[in-house]
């Protein structure tokens, strides 16, 4: 499994390309799975359909609570993409209560505003980046990138 | 200049003229890149998505802003989540207004809380009216390119 980034020519936009194309590109020595945290239906869908479209295998669930709870009862997922403000319980505790689990997977966590206080509050529950919602492509790429490294 | 051409720069311009005034913004170009053969409607679902959630928003603003006494904390709730599905599928001018409404409301300005509800409802129905045409123009142009002969 290929993340490419190639920029087509218009606009400087980022193509989804599962080819090899010599650019930046990785192999993903296994199948990648994706746990998406987040209220707003919306965002989960475009983070999915993203996801998906890069090849990983992807869920969806609608607060803090249910994403500790799938890991509780033994799912596990390589990536967790995860907002901060949601009802039940929110991006940070969530975060925490993972960390404190033992749970090693990368968390990247998403915030509706560029605040620098916010989103270093946010890293310090334990994640391993932060950005503003909704990801873009080229976000996505990085991210999944990052996590063929590890 | 055949059908299918004349139609092809009408959509051309149409939207780059949405992106000029504002009314999109680099999001729903994610939005496009994001449709392929597998997901061919994926824009029209979400902006759809959108259309809803905007819907039920605005009247729960409605609501809340109509109480004797206004709870601050459940309108800013409100403007939260339209903010987020605005900015989600690239609604610019909507967007733009949420982040003031928000504003008026950690102020606790009645006044400047109900401008903004009259400023989002318009530039919604503003942005719902022109994506529905966009959406018009594309069909349009799938079934002229549909009608040709393959030669």
């Amino acid at each position: 499994m290929v993340f490419g980034a190639s920029s087509s020519s218009s606009k400087g936009m980022t193509s989804i390309d599962k080819r090899n194309d010599g650019n930046n590109n990785f192999v993903a020595e296994r199948n990648l799975s994706a746990l998406i945290v987040d209220d707003d239906l919306i965002v989960r869908r475009i983070h999915t359909t993203l996801l998906t479209k890069l090849g990983v295998k992807t869920q969806g669930v609608e607060n803090g609570k249910k994403a500790v709870d799938l890991f509780q009862s033994g799912d596990f997922f390589d990536l967790v993409i995860m907002d901060m403000e949601m009802p039940v319980m929110d991006g940070p505790e969530a975060t925490k209560q993972l960390r404190a689990m033992g749970i090693g997977s990368m968390i990247v966590g998403v915030t509706s505003r560029n605040l620098e206080s916010e989103k270093q509050a946010f890293m310090g529950a334990g994640l391993n980046d932060c950005y503003v919602k909704p990801l873009t492509v080229d976000d996505m790429i990085a991210i999944l990138n990052k996590l063929n490294n590890n | 200049m055949d059908s299918v051409t004349q139609l092809q720069g009408q959509l051309v311009d149409y939207t780059t003229s949405l992106f000029n005034e504002g009314y999109l913004n680099d999001q729903y170009t994610q939005l496009q890149q994001l449709q392929d053969e597998s997901n061919p409607d994926f824009v029209v679902e979400v902006v759809s998505l959108f259309f809803e959630d905007s819907e039920r928003l605005l009247n729960e603003l409605d609501r809340a802003l109509d109480q004797q006494s206004l709870d601050f904390r459940r309108v800013d709730s409100h403007v939260h989540q339209l903010k987020g599905s605005s900015s989600s599928i690239g609604a610019q001018r909507v967007q733009n207004v949420c982040i003031v409404f928000r504003n008026f409301c950690e102020a606790q300005n009645v006044e400047g809380c109900l401008q903004c509800l009259q400023q989002v409802r318009h530039e919604y129905s503003l942005v719902k009216n022109k994506l529905e045409t966009l959406f018009k123009l594309e069909q349009k142009l799938l079934a002229a390119r549909g009608s040709i002969p393959t030669q």
